[in-house]
């Protein structure tokens, strides 16, 4: 059986995202208790960068050309190899669209037990316990796995990063054979904004049905997002009435999202879209209907006319620079 | 070729959710159950896919019990050919990995050549089983895609990468493919659809049928096992902001600032 914790680190061509030190923060504390050490896994390239400085150990990387673009049978035999290589007790990696799509193929190969998308991890009696969101968080449970190894995958923005006290992280390049991948990557359609995606945003500006057009919606409600660097969401009502897109929406049938600051405008709060966007730390609302339920999930609300805050809010926000 | 659709019910995506037992549960007393809204983009894909004669038939595959049926005759009334329901002591209390190893005996026994799926259930959101019933299968697996386009055994689809962007992949099948919202509009049932399913006969099988060593499902076999279920904390009631409007958006400027520290 093995111990430990190996994290998953992601990277933005060569540039390691934020969930790789929320990971390693939350890894140490749990290696703590449950023992062993702390790993990385860089799949695609070969600076492990300050990984070590914020706990990883060890930094295994994979790199070549199959690795470049993600390939679901590229990064399930790179995790497979560092699995091998590691012998974690633990697995943590991002609840981003990639591991979303390579972990369960890789626990269903193993034979291990996974728990996607949890918010909460904690060492209990020796082994590591998530909490996560059922019914797109109108719920939460404990999940517990049995066996050597428990994969996880872990939502954006759980956990905090923590100071960067480590040393520097001994590196270890895999060599991992491919094959053929059974689904090529054709080509790639880059995204219609530059911001993060809404998975992973720290700030999101969300418009209903109230903002009434797809005109207005881009007039009022991407501005205000752009002016504080927030990614822009929407209702399910917005979407379907064609304001924005579905890759937009917020919601049990939409993204669940987990940001430090939500700002839900001419939204009335459906359950269904409360359910995607409670987990927020800071909600504000912006609404005519002092009734709107939104009110009671939020943490500041200003009851008004979306068409003369918006563009005020706007203008402050700007302001601060 | 033939295609399977993976189905589940789930309750309503506007249910209230209780807790009947925090070891057990929700309480599904007053629950409306329905289609799982992707699971809806899954069946209608594969409809329209025989629509355009380049499947043979369609094969709603749904694990669970008699309660399932009447959402099962919903997907056969709006044009699937046939249904099996996966039904079993045996099967009781599987986690995600037993689903799918039930869920890649049917279609193995079924001889379908393309799987569609929802990209996650509603309920438990675990997105887990697709991909799994892939790996046992040995077949290629394309997550959350929201457009596809299908010509001689080839399959092009676009699949959400984050951030926005979408990756336009390739493949042969076998093929397992979870669906996202965007990639079309379900359609109803129609009068004759409905009249018609009333004909079509809802299989029932279990482990022996399939040929499925029963210790490698249900709740021995389950290696993630849930508990301590309870709703999400409530949040504190709200700050309503006072004021004309030019005053409010000051004041909540300062608040995030100042005192929520987010900006």
């Amino acid at each position: 059986m093995g111990n430990g914790i190996l994290v998953v680190a992601e990277h933005e061509g060569g540039t390691i995202k934020k969930t790789a030190y929320e990971l390693l923060t939350k890894a140490g504390e749990l290696a703590a208790s449950i023992g062993g050490k702390v790993s990385a896994l860089l799949i695609g390239a070969d600076d492990p960068g300050d990984l070590g400085a914020y706990g990883a150990g060890t930094v295994y990387t994979v790199t070549g050309d199959a690795f470049t673009h993600y390939t679901t049978t590229a990064t399930v035999a790179a995790l497979q190899a560092a699995i091998e290589a590691a012998d974690p007790a633990v697995v943590l990696a991002p609840a981003s669209p990639q591991a979303k799509d390579a972990f369960p193929r890789l626990a269903a190969r193993l034979g291990a037990g996974l728990g996607t998308e949890v918010t909460g991890l904690e060492a209990r009696d020796g082994r590591v316990v998530a909490r996560r969101p059922q019914y797109a968080g109108k719920a939460f449970t404990d999940v517990h796995i049995k066996g050597d190894l428990a994969l996880f995958t872990v939502r954006p923005n759980s956990f905090a990063v923590g100071e960067a006290t480590g040393g520097s992280a001994e590196v270890v390049a895999l060599s991992v054979d491919v094959g053929e991948p059974k689904v090529k990557v054709v080509d790639t359609e880059a995204p219609s904004g530059d911001t993060v995606d809404l998975t992973e945003a720290d700030r999101i500006v969300s418009g209903g049905r109230a903002v009434k057009s797809k005109e207005n919606f881009d007039k009022y409600i991407r501005p205000l997002a752009a002016s504080i660097g927030a990614t822009v969401g929407a209702s399910r009502a917005a979407v379907d009435a064609g304001y924005a897109p579905h890759s937009e929406q917020v919601g049990q049938t939409g993204k669940v999202v987990n940001p430090s600051l939500y700002i839900a405008v001419g939204i009335s709060g459906a359950i269904q879209h409360l359910a995607g966007m409670r987990t927020s730390k800071i909600i504000v609302a912006i609404n005519k209907d002092p009734e709107a339920p939104i009110f009671q999930h939020s943490t500041y609300g200003i009851v008004g006319d979306l068409f003369d805050i918006c563009p005020l809010l706007t203008e402050e926000f700007q302001a601060l620079g | 070729m033939k295609i399977g659709v993976l189905l589940k019910q789930v309750p309503a995506s506007d249910a209230r959710i209780k807790i009947a037992d925090p070891s057990t549960g929700i309480d599904t007393a007053d629950i409306k159950w329905e289609i799982n809204p992707y699971d809806e983009y899954a069946l209608e894909a594969a409809l329209q896919l025989k629509d355009a004669k380049q499947a043979s038939s369609v094969v709603v595959l749904t694990v669970g019990g008699a309660d399932a049926d009447q959402r099962i005759r919903d997907a056969l009334a709006r044009g699937a050919d046939a249904a099996v329901r996966l039904d079993d002591p045996a099967f009781e209390g599987s986690d995600c990995l037993g689903i799918a190893r039930i869920l890649a005996a049917a279609a193995k026994a079924e001889g379908v050549e393309l799987l569609l799926a929802g990209k996650q259930a509603i309920d438990g959101d675990n997105a887990q089983v697709p991909g799994m019933v892939a790996e046992l299968l040995g077949w290629g697996n394309i997550s959350v895609v929201d457009k596809l386009e299908f010509a001689d055994g080839t399959v092009k689809a676009w699949r959400a990468s984050g951030g926005g962007a979408r990756d336009v992949v390739e493949a042969s099948l076998p093929l397992v493919i979870t669906c996202d919202k965007g990639l079309n509009e379900p359609r109803y049932a129609s009068l004759k659809g409905i009249m018609m399913a009333k004909r079509k006969k809802i299989a029932v099988k279990g482990a022996a049928d399939l040929g499925l060593d029963p210790s490698t499902v249900g709740a021995a076999a389950a290696l993630v096992v849930e508990d301590n279920w309870s709703l999400p904390p409530e949040r504190p009631a709200g700050r309503i902001l006072e004021g004309d409007d030019a005053t409010r958006v000051k004041e909540l400027v300062r608040l995030l600032r100042d005192e929520a520290k987010v900006i």
